[in-house]
């Protein structure tokens, strides 16, 4: 794996000068994720939404790598044909480079819009690497619910009030659907912790197929938090079990990081305004819940390592 | 009652008042304020918002809710309104009354996402794949997404069809003052006056104000976006299809007077007639009200079916015709097709997520 000292001598693949928001984690992880791609020659692609918007705005450009964007669902799909057209040229011995391919997408434009063109890719065996920056709802069109926004946080479609608690459906477990296709290797990750979030990608890129890696990336102006804390609250979403890091490859779970002692997940919800409404006199039941469906998945998920590693 | 609003926030008013009690929809800028509406207010009024995974789900969503009985909408832009299509098409091959309201940025692809156009003016009626008539309104101004609004979803539940509501950015987002009326007449739908056992869901005298069952109401429906008999069962005969493709056609021609509504402002001394739609029909207006010369006006609120019989007669005997539009000069080939060969056809056409001006139009009439 490379050294912190080794990716500080590299090109910067995504540079600065975009408009993300400050405290901004998904342009953090997207700078990680090319930095550990390497030197080699890159081809990327991404779909609408934040990290497309704000790194592309006439007449600039943040990307150093070749990058297409095509609409909201089509990311993995663009890609899937860019891939294709690689190998058959590299099979006739037109091109000789070796050429890494990674799409980009966020959570509604992989857990929903995306979610059957990132599947095709994955089942016809695409040897590239797909990144979910997941923020946990729709930011770029102003914060509404994905299926990937938790229980009970608010959103503008989900609005925490009388009839409803915030989103009334639990978050759909992305990462275990890829799994389920079996790629080459698949992970959650989260740039609060770094080095493992380079390790995976590096891991990713090398495997022989389709890799999946699922990146947790908070963001201050959906979930409300104070600029300087976004590193913190990634930390925190792994500390509290509330997104666990792990990876997937040959059958086997291994999780990456294992609390001695989990912090409670309150620790987690209290600092954004998402889940304000939460730590009202009322709401403890809610509260109560999300803690047990916090601990429900951590246990299946400890269970299933044991199951795979046995 | 008088507010300023915005026309998102109008149209999204007026589908409460005309009884919408169902939204699925998804984020789309410039529209996304109108589901956002819709899942604030919507529970308050006992009905329901979902948001889908994407725009077709948004339309096949509406498409089931409506069969059910609730009248039912969506919203989106440009990329979604591509995406829903085919359920569009789906709504007019099955006869469902729903509103699909367009929200026009810039294209083609993402295109201008926070700019305004009028290009989608023939998407609507020739974007899904088939050949059948629709129904499609633009307003020029908020107070009018609000009357459209209403007038959408009334024609929806009258003719069971669906009916598009083409506003754009500039609207969408401009605020005005708007006048709510106290009281909103709502048409609902008529039930089945006979026994399930007598019920033909597609029956061929029902076009205007028809009685029809909902889903779960004991009546036998078959639903399929196959050509169909009368009682919905697929079919592959000649003599049958062309029966059901002329009353998806009749359902329109049938009802040209009910859904004709165009403001025109004729001006016998004029040899220059301006045909405008929308949010360029402001600066078309704007420009008829600068210029000393006698200009006649029409203004067409619902553009498809298009006003053939009207554009025809008030352009006859004119020297030209004006046509100011926000895209390549969609409009123009229609108004080409209305008048004769000794009118000249002048299209005046901005397509860079700008708002036509009133100087632009001014310069064609001189």
């Amino acid at each position: 794996m490379a050294s912190l000292k080794e990716l500080s001598k590299r090109t910067e693949g995504l540079v600065g000068g975009h408009r993300a928001c400050a405290g901004c984690a998904a342009s953090t992880a997207i700078r990680q994720i090319l930095l550990a791609a390497g030197d080699k020659p890159t081809v990327t692609g991404i779909c609408t939404g934040c990290m497309e918007v704000v790194t592309t705005i006439f007449p600039y450009t943040a990307w150093n790598v070749n990058l297409v964007h095509n609409a909201f669902e089509n990311s993995a799909a663009t890609v899937s044909g860019m891939e294709a057209a690689y190998r058959a040229l590299k099979r006739k011995g037109k091109i000789d480079a070796e050429i890494q391919f990674i799409a980009f997408g966020g959570d509604g434009g992989t857990y929903d819009i995306g979610l059957q063109s990132l599947s095709g890719a994955i089942e016809r065996r695409h040897k590239m690497l797909y990144v979910c920056y997941d923020n946990e709802a729709y930011m770029n069109t102003g914060y509404q619910r994905s299926s990937a926004t938790p229980y009970c946080a608010h959103t503008t479609t989900s609005p925490a009030g009388t009839k409803i608690p915030g989103k009334p459906q639990k978050r759909k477990d992305l990462t275990e659907i890829i799994i389920a296709h079996e790629p080459a290797y698949a992970a959650q990750a989260t740039p609060g912790y770094y080095m493992d979030l380079i390790r995976k990608v590096e891991k990713a890129l090398a495997a022989d197929g389709p890799s999946f890696i699922n990146v947790l990336s908070p963001c201050v102006p959906g979930w409300g938090y104070p600029l300087d804390q976004t590193m913190n609250i990634s930390k925190l979403a792994v500390e509290t079990l509330f997104w666990p890091i792990y990876e997937w490859q040959d059958g086997k779970y291994k999780i990456n990081i294992k609390p001695r002692e989990p912090k409670p997940l309150v620790d987690f919800l209290k600092l954004q305004a998402r889940f304000r409404h939460l730590l009202k006199p009322g709401n403890e039941h809610l509260l109560e819940e999300l803690q047990a469906e916090v601990n429900r998945r951590w246990e299946v998920l400890l269970r299933k390592e044991q199951a795979t590693n046995g | 009652m008088r507010r300023l609003v915005s026309g998102n926030e109008a149209c999204a008013e007026a589908a409460l008042r005309a009884g919408i009690r169902f939204f699925g929809g998804y984020p789309i800028t410039p529209s996304t304020e109108i589901a956002e509406l819709m899942a604030e207010e919507l529970p308050r009024v006992g009905g329901v918002f979902i948001q889908m995974e994407d725009e077709i789900a948004s339309i096949m969503a509406i498409i089931g809710a409506s069969a059910a009985g609730v009248p039912s909408m969506t919203a989106t832009s440009g990329p979604g309104f591509s995406l829903m299509q085919e359920g569009i098409g789906y709504a007019a091959m099955t006869e469902v009354a729903v509103v699909v309201v367009n929200v026009m940025r810039g294209g083609p692809a993402t295109g201008l996402p926070t700019k305004g156009s009028q290009a989608d003016f023939q998407q609507a009626r020739w974007g899904t794949h088939g050949d059948h008539p629709v129904v499609a309104l633009t307003p020029r101004g908020v107070q009018e997404c609000f009357t459209l609004t209403l007038r959408a979803v009334e024609i929806s539940q009258r003719l069971r069809v669906p009916v598009i509501l083409l506003m754009d950015e500039f609207i969408g987002h401009m605020r005005e003052i708007v006048s709510f009326p106290e009281k909103v007449e709502v048409y609902h739908r008529q039930k089945p006056r006979v026994a399930p056992s007598e019920y033909i869901h597609y029956a061929p005298d029902n076009n205007y104000n028809a009685p029809y069952a909902s889903f779960g109401e004991g009546y036998a429906i078959h639903f399929s976006g196959l050509n169909h008999r009368s009682d919905g069962f697929p079919i592959n005969d000649a003599p049958t299809i062309r029966w059901n493709n002329e009353r998806l056609r009749a359902k329109i021609e049938d009802n040209l007077a009910y859904l004709e509504d165009n403001y025109v402002d004729d001006d016998p001394d004029a040899d220059t007639l301006i045909v405008a739609f929308g949010s360029a029909a402001r600066s078309a207006y704007e420009a008829k009200l600068l210029t000393d010369k006698p200009i006649a006006y029409i203004r067409a609120l619902t553009v498809w079916p298009f006003p053939d019989a009207t554009v025809r007669r008030l352009a006859k005997g004119r020297k030209r015709v004006v046509v100011p539009e926000m895209n390549e000069g969609q409009l123009a080939r229609e108004v080409e097709r209305c008048i004769g060969t000794d009118t000249e056809l002048v299209s005046v056409t901005r397509n860079d997520g700008s708002m036509l001006t009133p100087k632009e139009v001014l310069e064609a009439l001189r």
